[in-house]
């Protein structure tokens, strides 16, 4: 495992709103194939975090490398840079006058300007891959949740990223398709995709991450592999948190 | 009978100056309410100040203004350029009211989603922000087609042909100023009907299957009329 | 003559036909608001043929120009023997025109009322007039303020589309003006001002009252 070359590595991040320090110095990095999950409690900046790594946030200090190139550099292109870097959000967002096909068609077509029959090919294989080609005609708001879910992770999977960012994939969705969704990811996972999520799903956690770190008040608390930070959490303000996050999703989580 | 055609050219010149209108205002309008939106400070200034202008002064003396003041400045600008111009311009205001209404209705995450994938900030506004903005300016859209559509009859003031024109000189030959000045109403009547009718029909036919796509609901109050 | 005496010169008349124009705009707006009353509550609650003559008096008004309709009452009426001053002519067109958009503002508050409303004046005994009268028309006036503040300000400016069947308003006042000095575009560049310092007091004015009579704790939508 160690010697498979960083795909992201981040130092020192800093962000603040006004008054308001959301990240004070995150720090961590991902290693090629590697699943990282991201916990903490509700404002602490992890979406914040997400977004500092594809720049869609200009962090205040701090660096961030992409597959050894540094991006925060203020002469990189970052629409170039997104292109590699996957994104899938809270709810959604997929592109509300656009079917599922060509929601994911879109990038290939507008940004990476592939031809019109390679990039639809290209979109079925993807939705395909997430067990939508049957919908593909269909419009967001046709879909259920987790369909749509599914939908925008074939569409970041499309890009050929090097890494995908996952923000609370699934606290928008009703809890019967959560499943669907985490099953998508895990398969993703388990075929060598890099990963950084921003889940509460334990079950999900304990069954495929490499790593997770605890985030709380802009500061990484505790991080490690799941079977170390759930038996034997270090931290005090760890245990509080997994102790909540039991009672509210359940021990084992194995969905 | 000999009225039939007078009133069938002036409402020609009439829905001229309705197209005519609408286009100006729509392409201005668009790009005032993207400077609006994303601009920088000093370009949503200037393009408040614009608003201000021609939404508070009455289409009357815009029509004046552009009037006179061609001849003023020595361009001397034809009755029907100068109120092509002064309506237009106006009606760009009113419409990229209705258009910034639209695009600060669009959900943000549409537009992160877009930057995600690695689009280019006016590549994000063509392919996800302005088809929905569209969309939803539809129905205000309609109401502007008919406020300018009734406001081409204020171009009679200086002097351009257009329906209620001919509709005078009719009756200066016939002294049935009843009968034709109803009959020009009806036929305004039935254009804004149609009018209306055929973009109604558009926004179906854009719509988006099973998603209804809303205004805001403060934002839309402001062009009732 | 500078622009400055010009204006120096021409500030009574004008002034003149600003009082007129604040005037025809005010009777414009209180003709239009009583007969837009009857018309909302006639379109919504009329029988057959009453709703039907309020849509169609709606449709009518709000589908054709001002002008038209003007030219209508001014030049068409009087071969009814129905004849009228230009002013009482501009008043009555403005007034039964903007009572058409009044109409459906009103209708629009109404309608945005809860239904619970209704159901709950009509639980405590009331008749359903008194319920509309007691309930649901003080509430619909205060949802309608924004839309209604708008319609002033509208008419307001349309009041100056008088001057054609000869009004003495600001405009009319103007293109007299001009047509002695022969200055027709700083004129007019006047009256644009004087509009605008008017419409701007207005919306201010208007506002201030908006939040005055808001509901403490009541979202209207």
């Amino acid at each position: 495992m160690s010697d498979k070359t960083i795909i992201l590595k981040i130092e020192d991040i800093h962000k603040s709103y006004g008054k308001e320090k959301v990240l004070k110095g995150i720090s961590f990095s991902v290693k090629e194939g590697e699943t990282k999950v991201i916990i903490g409690p509700s404002g602490t900046g992890k979406s914040t975090l997400l977004r500092c790594i594809n720049g869609l946030t200009k962090p205040d200090k701090g660096h961030v490398w992409l597959d050894g190139v540094e991006i925060t550099n203020s002469n990189v292109n970052l629409d170039r840079v997104r292109q590699s870097i996957g994104m899938v959000f809270q709810n959604f967002n997929l592109f509300t006058h656009l079917t599922a096909l060509d929601n994911v068609r879109i990038g290939l077509v507008k940004v990476k300007k592939l031809p019109r029959d390679v990039a639809t090919e290209k979109a079925i294989a993807m939705l395909k891959k997430v067990g939508l080609e049957k919908k593909a005609h269909l419009y967001p708001a046709q879909l259920s949740g987790g369909q749509q879910q599914r939908v925008s992770i074939a569409r970041a999977l499309a890009m050929d990223p090097k890494l995908i960012l996952f923000d609370e994939p699934t606290s928008a969705l009703d809890p019967e398709l959560i499943g669907e969704v985490l099953y998508v990811m895990k398969n993703l996972a388990e075929s060598g995709m890099t990963m950084v999520v921003v889940s509460h799903e334990m079950g999900f956690a304990r069954s495929v991450c490499d790593e997770i770190i605890f985030l709380d008040k802009g500061v990484v608390v505790e991080q490690g592999p799941p079977d170390v930070l759930f038996n034997h959490p270090r931290n005090k303000r760890t245990r509080e948190f997994l102790c909540k996050i039991s009672e509210l999703y359940g021990e084992s989580g194995e969905r | 009978m000999t009225s039939i055609f007078p009133l069938l050219r002036g409402t020609i010149t009439t829905l001229e100056l309705t197209i005519l209108l609408l286009a100006i205002g729509l392409a201005i309008g668009i790009f005032l309410a993207l400077g609006q939106v994303y601009g920088p400070l000093p370009v949503v200034a200037v393009i408040n100040i614009y608003e201000r202008f021609f939404r508070s002064i009455p289409a009357l003396v815009l029509l004046f203004l552009f009037f006179f003041g061609s001849s003023y400045f020595g361009l001397s600008l034809s009755p029907f350029l100068s109120a092509v111009l002064a309506l237009g311009f106006r009606s760009s205001a009113y419409q990229s009211q209705i258009f910034r209404g639209a695009i600060q209705s669009i959900d943000e995450g549409q537009m992160m989603a877009a930057r995600a994938l690695g689009m280019k900030g006016f590549q994000a506004i063509k392919c996800i922000i302005l088809p929905q903005a569209i969309r939803l300016a539809i129905p205000p859209w309609s109401n502007e087609y008919s406020s300018v559509l009734k406001d081409t009859s204020l171009a009679y003031a200086v002097g351009v042909v257009e329906l209620v024109r001919e509709g005078r000189y009719i009756i200066v030959r016939t002294f049935e100023p009843m009968l034709v000045y109803i009959t020009i109403a009806l036929v305004y009547f039935v254009l804004t009907y149609a009018g209306n009718k055929l973009l109604a029909f558009l926004e179906k036919k854009l719509a988006v299957p099973g998603y209804e796509l809303k205004l805001k609901e403060a934002k839309s109050t402001k062009y009732e009329r | 003559m500078s622009l400055l005496s010009l204006i120096k010169e021409i500030s009574p008349q004008l002034l003149e036909g600003t009082l007129v124009t604040l005037q025809l705009t005010g009777f414009a707006i209180s003709l239009g608001f009583v007969i837009g009353m009857f018309l909302a509550l006639g379109r919504l609650y009329g029988r057959g043929p009453v709703r039907k003559f309020c849509i169609g008096y709606i449709e009518f008004f709000r589908g054709t120009p001002l002008l038209v309709q003007l030219f209508i009452v001014y030049y068409g009426l009087p071969r009814y023997g129905i004849k009228v001053p230009s002013i009482v002519a501009a008043l009555l067109g403005l007034g039964l025109n903007s009572a058409a958009y009044q109409a459906e503002y009103f209708r629009g508050a109404i309608q945005s009322i809860d239904e619970g409303q209704m159901m709950a004046a009509r639980a405590l005994g009331m008749k359903k007039l008194q319920a509309i009268l007691n309930i649901l028309i003080p509430q619909a006036l205060r949802i309608v303020i924004p839309s209604w503040s708008n319609e002033l300000i509208y008419t307001l400016k349309y009041s100056s589309v008088a001057y054609i069947i000869g009004a003495p308003e600001l405009m009319a006042q103007a293109k007299f003006i001009a047509a002695e000095n022969f200055r027709y575009f700083e004129v007019f560049l006047v009256v644009a001002f004087i509009y605008l310092v008017i419409v701007s007091l207005l919306s201010w004015i208007l506002r201030i009252i908006e939040n005055r009579v808001r509901i403490p704790g009541l979202q209207t939508s």
